[in-house]
């Protein structure tokens, strides 16, 4: 077992609405979709990115397209316009996603 | 079968425009959509519309119409813009000026108006949903609200063979899913088709995010002369299937990977994707690789739409304020927070109120906090920012006035110091019926 940052087998695109950011995840490689859905857990991103969302995190799969959404509520209280982040659309967020480490054979 | 093709010329208000000229030029376009409109955007434009009515529409409008019209007149596709933002029949008056000091004739233009329903909501219950609020109890302070109109409303002006079509806000798919009810007669109410054509309609909306924008990673995912990307259009047919491509000789590329990242761009559930048209379900989308730089997409259905519209609320919300300091060299991040330190104490004892204030220093933690700061690392410059949010602009003023202060009063070797004020004007949402939508289309012609 090795450990691999999700980066290194996914890549990921953050979008935003009101207060939520959605990140998508997808593997580069199919047969590790499974892999991904066992560990990468709503749970897990919601704990991953503790000091960034405040609400609740949702995950969708959608194995036709081999891939997942995430759903991340509270990550900017007020919306776009009254974010204080550097960051208000919360673009980078992807990128801090694929930081997560899982577990792989 | 029948085919139209659809480009996407502006996937938001500051796009470039040469790719639009490229698509216009080179694609054989039947029709050119710019998207053009934020949560913000006609928040924005309302406030310009107060100071002088005849603004309010999008930003380098002149430009765009003044490029793109005699493309238009020349190669016989027409033009579906939301780029009237708060003001579509000042656009259509401003378009008209632009096509006949160009010499331009037999042109049609039209407005769609109908997006603004501030004065259907005075007085009102309905509830905001991000503070569970009503809109009566925040009126003094809401300053737009935009209905997202659909396909339902922008039709007539498709079917009078307008060759230019200015909305207001609309839904961003509408506005590709317009042209294709049109060209195809398909029904109001069928929701497959109108599900299939409003996946086609999201991959476009945020023009070069599909084909290879927003997506580079120099080491994992490659893409080549971003500088040119090229915007996407779709070829579709009456059966809602679409091919993707962009024009010969641009840069980027378009993949089942981009693909895949714009079809989930935005989207939460994406087995219910709501639109004023319908319920889209993208879940069972297929993409296919025909060849390099073109995919096939399928698939993808829809239910019935719901019986209310979104309407996004410009809403009043105080002053925001921000300031930065770089230092670099030793001890950078020791220096950061001791200004950090200093301002935390001026702000308190010199009683600059602030609702919410926020510290961070940029090269260690601001993007992603604890995920970034945790890396063990020690850059050799760093920025201290802070933000915050007053009621008065005064108290946001004076934070930028303390953190200019630091180049005399704070630690040594500051570097370039940066500060900025702004009002806050925050997008809200609530519902309204489709019934109270009054909406017509006006027209000029060239």
């Amino acid at each position: 077992m090795t450990k691999v940052k999700l980066y290194e087998i996914a890549h990921a695109r953050a979008g935003d609405k009101g207060e939520v950011t959605n990140i998508s995840l997808i593997p580069y490689n199919e047969e590790l979709y499974e892999e991904i859905e066992k560990q990468v857990t709503a749970e897990a991103v919601k704990e991953h990115f503790a000091d960034i969302v405040s609400g609740d995190v949702l995950r969708y799969e959608i194995p036709n397209l081999i891939a997942f959404n995430f759903v991340l509520k509270g990550t900017r209280p007020g919306g776009v316009a009254a974010s204080l982040d550097i960051d208000p659309h919360g673009k980078s967020l992807s990128w801090a996603l694929l930081e997560m480490e899982i577990s792989i054979d | 079968m029948k085919k139209i093709k659809i480009g996407c010329g502006a996937g938001f208000a500051g796009d470039r425009i040469d790719p639009a000229i490229d698509l216009a030029e080179k694609c054989d376009l039947d029709y050119l959509v710019l998207e053009c409109l934020a949560e913000r955007t006609t928040a924005m434009a309302n406030i310009e519309k107060k100071i002088d009515s005849s603004n309010g529409y999008g930003a380098f409008f002149e430009e765009r119409m003044t490029k793109l019209l005699p493309l238009c007149k020349e190669r016989g596709f027409r033009i579906v813009t939301n780029i009237g933002a708060a003001n579509p029949e000042a656009a259509l008056l401003k378009a008209t000026e632009i096509a006949r000091s160009l010499n331009l004739d037999s042109l049609k233009i039209a407005a769609v108006i109908g997006s603004d329903v501030l004065a259907n909501l005075k007085g009102k219950s309905n509830q905001i949903w991000e503070n569970g609020k009503t809109f009566k109890e925040l009126q003094d302070n809401i300053i737009s609200a935009d209905a997202y109109l659909g396909v339902n409303e922008i039709l007539p002006a498709l079917q009078e063979d307008a060759d230019v079509i200015i909305t207001g806000r609309v839904a961003d798919p509408s506005l590709f899913l317009a042209p294709m009810v049109h060209e195809f007669n398909w029904k109001l109410d069928d929701w497959e088709i109108l599900g299939m054509g409003t996946v086609l309609g999201h991959l476009l909306e945020c023009s070069s995010q599909v084909t290879g924008g927003y997506y580079a990673d120099p080491v994992y995912k490659e893409v080549n002369d971003l500088a040119h990307v090229g915007f996407p259009y779709i070829e579709v047919d009456e059966e809602g299937t679409g091919i993707l491509g962009k024009a010969p000789g641009t840069g980027g590329a378009i993949t089942i990977g981009t693909c895949k990242e714009q079809l989930l761009y935005e989207i939460h559930d994406p087995s219910k994707y709501v639109t004023p048209d319908v319920i889209a379900d993208f879940s069972s989308v297929s993409l296919k690789e025909l060849a390099p730089n073109k995919i096939e997409i399928s698939g993808g259905t829809g239910k019935e739409h719901t019986e209310t519209l979104k309407v996004t609320l410009g809403v009043n919300e105080g002053f925001f304020g921000e300031g930065t300091i770089s230092y670099g060299g030793h001890h950078a991040i020791e220096r950061a927070k001791m200004a950090e330190d200093i301002l935390k104490i001026r702000f308190t004892e010199q009683d600059i109120k602030l609702k919410k204030v926020r510290y961070e220093v940029v090269g260690l933690n601001s993007l992603h906090g604890s995920i970034g700061e945790n890396k063990n690392h020690n850059p050799y410059e760093v920025m201290l920012r802070v933000a915050a949010i007053s009621d008065e602009v005064d108290d946001v003023t004076r934070l930028g006035n303390e953190v200019e202060a630091l180049w005399l009063h704070g630690p040594g070797g500051p570097g370039g110091i940066r500060r900025y004020t702004k009002p806050i004007i925050s997008a809200k949402s609530t519902l309204i019926h489709r019934s109270e939508i009054k909406s017509t289309v006006i027209y000029q012609e060239v």
